[in-house]
């Protein structure tokens, strides 16, 4: 494994959202600090550097990750997915964002784009999660504001959507998920 | 269970309309404190105390100074040198004697003492926030370790150790409200006196954003900005610039962005926010400072933490008599901004609770601890009053042998206007009605069946009340300034027209996840009669909005919005001017509806947009009579408080073998008042809940005896998550508050009211069985499995 010293500037690229960004920084900067300051993009959030309240979730390579337990250097050369990325190109939501807003399942929205990123990634998989599940899978997100009741009653909605649209269509199964809205 | 008891509203008022603010949430676009980098930003880190109690022997920097990209390193000796205030205490409260508590300093950085872990001894600033955290280590503290005291019990214990030399015995005040005598002849006179011994857990509060401040200095203007995440920034603005930093207010600013979160705790005033201004002069360039989590746990204000016994004297019919209340309260080791309001003026007035006792007499005592300094959590000394009044009513009910709603009912207040013995007037309510309305949600026919299926598993099976009141938007300002508040508790809004009809809206209360943006855009729209989307709320930067107090207490609909509603009113009372002189008609004849003055009994009529447009263009125009623009504010002072009122129920299952507690049925049937938007009420009913049962179920900041915080993480700090919580079941009964034009009461609190002594009766309820009479909070499965233990024993002896 490559070593750098503490003071060296060292340079990461990542495709964040789709993009080629590249910054430099010390190799103890964590992945959550590198996105925010470095690259700008203040979507991620940080609540605890302890990978406690999933605020800071991202998907690396396609899998949802604590960014403040990551560093920076780890995920040159990755494919990064944040919140920022989860709408279309004209602004439209997606669908988890959707049923987020139109259920209410948000107060103060700073915990929010840990939860999408997870939900992004729990709806990629297959079999889909049950119902019943869908707490355990948001166990690792804290949110203070909504007692997760509008929070649940939203992923399990867009879950439920999903399943049903791939019961009709068994064909699109692969290409649909959180961008279809 | 039905959303509510009021029929669907035709207007913008009472429409679920979804959050405009949810869309820079969800994309990632909001903007929070810590979100803002100005140019030349330094980036600040503070050294903090890690003993309860120490005295600070020496302070070397300078291995720190050299440490890469460290620009300055200020301890409490600089700040001291500055003639920097402290931070004060918003609310004087007086002993029984008519004498004033005491005020101890509270230093932004202290020189001499530490005086509970994580008190602020040293700021370093450097260029990035790495190199700021990196040089903390390099700064050598020398501390002498002092005893210290922790607890309620260990400050009050014969020789503990002295937080302040001028508060003998660590007490801050000794205060009571209500008629001793009267009381006392009523408990005299009882057929019985049921007592009750409570503790009210210490909470942290947790907002999810931690807390955040940004100072910048402009010599050229020679003026300062503090981006806060703060609840009220006009209150930041007086408390840092007239007490702390002495800076005219005109030279001042402060913004407070996104905000993750509040619960209270970014009500009060900190030590970083005036840190990081004073020192942002010093160094010529913005500082940024941002608190880890740990840093959180450790120096945002605590709550509750309030040890409560009591007497309550009934008859033999179960009429409740007379009550007694002695209370000691922990508030830390300095005041916080509203510490000394809490376990008094917002806790001991509600202890009439929804009953007609005749005779109240509340004693309490605050004391000074090592501990972070405790203020008002959501509910503020609110759920203490409900939680020690539905504990001792179901154990009085016990004692008498009667049904627990049987003896609600027969003490329920049931006409309004009623004045408690504890200072109160309250204004509406129907309190039968939502009991009514939870019985009905919880299935409590039902019950009986599901406690016997559970018994029939092996489980215990109970269902809990509580039946509450609360006192919402304190006021009016005059009677609380009378009772020792320092500061004024009106709310401002000023209502803008545009030329081409769209509107917008500056409103003195801050949104940090209510909603404010829809609602207040709701009731606008309702008042106008100009399309939602058209109006724009504006809140939280004392640059653009009007004087006001920001949001705390439920206050910001039922006093905010009054506001809103007064200048609005302003605003249509100078359009029919205008539009009485386009219309060549008289004043007294112009109506306003649905967004149009009309001339009474014809179809002639101008819109508001066309009026706002000849305000700005006054071309045609009644110049000698009305000036030019349409724009009014206004500063609204409440008659009274609000006091939203209703019924949780609990129903839980209980594994006697390991003591866990699953909800299986939570229900909050609430009366607060005018709904404006029933998802945002109904959201805020679900936090309120999830706080509440986190409260009674989860939640314990626990320090060791020796001052240390052991709960100083979310590793060790039981915070609720998804899956601890059923479907909540939330509605509402409306009584209009009489005295506000909205018929507003407030939602944000009602669920961390009321339902911790639904939870812990009803844990209480399945326990019963077992002979268990008795647990504190939080109920979790060790105490409760310890409970059954020890029933079990006694049981067999």
């Amino acid at each position: 494994m490559k070593r750098w010293k503490q003071s060296e500037l060292v340079p990461v690229q990542v495709e964040l959202n789709g993009v080629q960004r590249r910054g430099l920084c010390e190799p103890r900067v964590l992945l959550s600090d590198f996105l925010r300051d470095t690259l700008g993009a203040t979507g991620t959030h940080v609540g605890c550097e302890t990978g406690e309240c999933g605020a800071c979730t991202i998907r690396v390579d396609g899998v949802a990750q604590r960014s403040c337990l990551t560093l920076a250097v780890q995920a040159d050369g990755r494919c990064i997915e944040t919140v920022e990325g989860l709408a279309q190109a004209d602004g439209s939501l997606c669908e988890l964002q959707h049923a987020l807003r139109e259920r209410f399942a948000l107060q103060c929205g700073f915990c929010i784009p840990g939860i999408l990123m997870t939900c992004a990634e729990m709806l990629k998989r297959r079999p889909l999660p049950e119902d019943e599940q869908i707490p355990g899978l948001l166990a690792g997100h804290l949110c203070r504001c909504t007692g997760y009741t509008d929070l649940l009653a939203a992923v399990r909605h867009t879950v439920a959507e999903v399943r049903r649209r791939e019961a009709a269509h068994p064909a699109s199964a692969p290409s649909v998920g959180v961008h279809d809205a | 269970m039905s959303t509510t008891t009021t029929p669907t509203p035709k207007g913008p008022l009472g429409q679920p309309l979804v959050r405009r603010e949810d869309r820079r949430f969800i994309t990632g676009q909001g903007r929070y404190t810590d979100d803002i980098v100005l140019p030349g930003m330094t980036h600040a880190a503070i050294v903090r105390s890690p003993h309860a109690h120490a005295r600070i022997l020496s302070i070397d920097t300078t291995a720190a100074r050299q440490a890469p990209g460290v620009i300055a390193i200020f301890t409490g000796q600089d700040v001291a040198a500055d003639k920097v205030g402290g931070l004060p205490c918003g609310w004087l409260v007086k002993n029984k004697d008519g004498s004033n508590m005491v005020e101890p300093p509270h230093p932004i950085l202290v020189a001499d003492r530490a005086r509970h872990v994580g008190d602020q001894v040293a700021l370093v600033v450097a260029e990035t926030r790495a190199q700021a955290r990196a040089a903390l280590s390099l700064i050598a503290v020398e501390y002498e370790p002092l005893p210290a005291v922790a607890s309620l019990a260990a400050a009050r214990a014969a020789g503990a150790a002295q937080v302040w030399d001028q508060a003998p015995g660590n007490v801050c005040y000794d205060w009571h409200l209500g008629d001793p005598t009267a009381t006392e002849q009523a408990l005299k006179a009882a057929h019985q006196i049921v007592e009750i011994d409570v503790y009210h857990n210490r909470l942290i509060p947790n907002a999810i954003e931690p807390r955040s401040a940004i100072g910048q200095y402009e010599s050229g203007t020679d003026s300062y900005t503090l981006y806060t995440s703060s609840q009220n920034p006009h209150l930041i603005r007086l408390l840092l610039g007239a007490f702390v930093l002495g800076l005219p207010e005109h030279r001042l600013r402060v913004v407070a962005p996104d905000v993750g979160g509040g619960f209270g705790s970014k009500i009060f005033h900190y030590a970083e926010e005036a840190l990081v201004v004073w020192a942002a002069r010093k160094v010529g360039r913005p500082i940024k400072w941002t608190a880890e989590r740990s840093e959180s746990f450790m120096s945002d204000a605590h709550g509750r933490d309030v040890h409560m016994r009591a007497r309550l004297g009934v008859d033999k019919d179960g009429r409740f008599l007379g009550l007694h209340v002695q209370s000691q309260a922990n508030l830390g080791a300095y005041l916080s901004t509203f510490a000394s309001s809490v376990p008094t003026y917002l806790s001991a007035t509600l202890m009439a609770g929804c009953y007609t006792t005749p005779a109240i007499y509340v004693e309490v005592k605050s004391i000074f601890t090592h501990t972070v300094p405790v203020d008002a959590y959501r509910g503020a000394g609110r759920p203490e009053a409900a939680y020690l009044l539905e504990r001792l009513v179901d154990k009085a009910a016990n004692a008498l042998g009667m049904d627990r709603l049987e003896i609600r009912r027969k003490n329920f207040i049931t006409q309004f206007p009623y004045k408690t013995p504890v200072a109160l007037e309250y204004d509406s309510g129907d309190y039968h009605a939502t009991l009514d309305m939870a019985l009905a949600a919880v299935d409590y026919a039902g019950f009986p069946a599901r406690r016997e299926a559970s018994q029939a598993r092996g489980k215990l099976r109970g269902i809990g009340f509580s039946t509450y009141v609360e006192a919402c938007g304190i006021a009016p300002s005059a009677v609380a300034g009378a009772l020792g508040a320092r500061a004024g508790l009106y709310e401002s809004a000023t209502v803008r027209m545009h030329p081409t009809g769209s509107v917008t809206v500056f409103t003195g209360t801050h949104s940090h996840g209510q909603g404010h943006e829809t609602t207040f855009a709701q009731l606008v729209a309702e008042q106008l009669g100009v399309p939602v989307d058209s109006v724009e709320v504006v809140h939280g930067d004392t640059a653009r909005i009007p004087f006001g107090m920001g949001t705390y207490g439920s206050r910001s609909l039922a006093v905010g919005g009054s506001a809103i509603v007064k200048a609005t009113d302003k605003i249509i009372a100078k359009g029919k001017k205008i539009a009485a002189h386009l219309l060549e008609a008289a004043e007294a004849d112009i109506e306003f509806k649905n967004g149009a003055f009309t001339v009474v009994g014809t179809n002639r009529q101008k819109t508001i947009g066309e009026v706002a447009f000849t305000a700005y263009v006054p071309h045609n125009y009644p110049i000698d009579k009305v000036e030019p623009g349409l724009e009014e504010s206004a500063f609204y002072d409440p008659k009274n408080f609000t006091f939203p009122a209703g019924c949780h129920a609990i129903e839980v299952e209980i594994d006697p073998e390991t003591g866990v507690v699953t909800l299986e049925n939570v229900v909050a049937a609430d009366d607060v008042g005018t709904i404006i938007n029933p998802l945002i009420v109904d959201g805020q009913m679900h936090g309120g809940l999830a706080q509440g049962i986190g409260q009674a179920l989860f939640e314990e900041a626990q320090y060791d005896e020796s001052g240390q915080l052991l709960t100083g993480s979310y590793l060790n700090y039981g915070m609720p998550r998804a899956a601890d919580f059923p479907f909540f079941k939330v509605g509402n009964h409306v009584t209009a508050c009489t005295h506000n034009p909205l018929g507003a009461k407030g939602v944000g609190e009602v669920g961390a009211i009321g339902v911790p002594p639904a939870v812990i009766n009803a844990v209480l309820d399945a326990l019963a069985p077992l002979g268990v009479r008795d647990i504190s909070m939080p109920a979790t499965p060790e105490k409760i499995w310890r409970a059954i233990q020890d029933a079990k024993a006694k049981a067999q002896h």
